[in-house]
């Protein structure tokens, strides 16, 4: 099991010119931990994240997008597995922050918390490509061969909370903020 | 010209004359025959097939980000089950979704408002109770809103609803 923000800044780390979509507590951290231009953390509705990516991944084919979802906000939106798949989108990595809880939401356990397989799902659903992390170690390795390959990409990092970054819901769905990142993406 | 039928050309027309290059779609009898097929086959126009309809209206909301205008086709079953990705993408979001609903059912000629059906009865007032621009499509010279509808939207940024009133030809 890795910590969350650990694992966040082994991917800041990497980062580059990524598009980073990221929602509820990996949002939360990761405005801290990247602080960048290409953050998108306005999603407006919980299990939207993969969707909206989608939609950037189509929109901008030169540009990489990663999203960090959660694994109850997956449990939301499964369709949205097989349409990134159908849509065949190859500059999408879909990272799933997997901790079992809906920790925004008070932490209660996902249902078949630790028994359901997020990569099977996503080789199910299409994606040719699926990971599994538990170890900083592994994740730190192999994610530059992730950040080259073509998508969609399932990536099953397995996490625990970490270190505590202050909580600001209004900095994540702040309309200033999200016209930011479309004008920046529109330069 | 009450009569006149709704033609599914004319209407792709003007969604394309509205720049929209992207369809995100999940099909609806009224529109999948001569709308969405059509579509599909339209090389002039990327259509994205989801399985939900709160997925499209973040599709649309991401493309918009990236610089792109969408249309989102679905039945109005699917409007109502997406009210609070309507209400936190689109309308807090400040979201330019350009919604095309099929009318499934609707009698024509007949407002939705009077309809029989309890579902089609509602949408309106949803819509308005929402603070949701819409626009009832079911004559041939309706067509006409399709460029201002979306225009409107993208200068808004707000979602817009265009009402497929009756099964276009």
């Amino acid at each position: 099991m890795m910590k969350r923000d650990e694992c966040l800044k082994v991917l800041a780390r990497r980062r580059k010119d990524e598009i980073v979509v990221a929602v509820y507590t990996a949002a939360q951290e990761w405005i801290h931990i990247s602080p960048s231009e290409w953050n998108y953390t306005f999603t407006g509705a919980m299990g939207q994240g993969s969707s909206h990516a989608l939609g950037l991944a189509l929109g901008r084919p030169d540009k990489r997008v990663i999203v960090l979802d959660g694994d109850g906000s997956l449990l939301m939106n499964l369709g949205s597995l097989v349409t990134i798949a159908n849509a065949g989108a190859k500059n999408l990595v879909h990272c799933v922050c997997e901790n079992g809880t809906y920790e925004t939401n008070g932490g209660v356990p996902i249902p078949r918390a630790g028994q359901v397989s997020f990569t099977g799902f996503a080789r199910a659903a299409g994606y040719p490509k699926t990971y599994e992390f538990s170890k900083l170690d592994d994740w730190d390795q192999g994610l530059d061969k992730i950040l080259k390959e073509d998508g969609p990409i399932l990536v099953d990092l397995k996490v625990e909370p970490g270190e505590d970054y202050p909580e600001d819901f209004r900095r994540l769905y702040s309309i200033e903020h999200r016209e930011a990142f479309r004008k920046a993406l529109q330069k | 010209m009450e009569n006149a039928p709704l033609k599914a050309n004319d209407i792709i027309r003007e969604v394309k004359r509205a720049g929209v290059r992207f369809v995100v779609a999940l099909p609806d009898r009224v529109t999948s025959e001569h709308l969405l097929k059509p579509m599909l086959r339209d090389t002039e126009l990327r259509v994205v097939q989801v399985c939900k309809e709160d997925e499209g209206i973040s599709v649309c909301s991401g493309l918009y980000c990236a610089g792109q205008r969408a249309l989102l086709l679905i039945q109005y079953t699917g409007l109502l089950d997406s009210l609070n990705a309507m209400r936190g993408v689109a309308v807090e979001g400040r979201n330019p979704v350009c919604f095309m609903v099929g009318l499934l059912g609707k009698e024509p000629g007949v407002p939705p408002t009077q309809s029989k059906k309890y579902g089609l009865r509602i949408v309106e007032p949803v819509l308005d109770t929402m603070g949701i621009e819409h626009h009832l499509i079911e004559r041939s010279e309706d067509v006409g809103k399709i460029v201002t509808a979306v225009d409107g939207a993208y200068e808004r940024s707000a979602p817009v609803v265009m009402l497929i009133g009756r099964e276009p030809i």
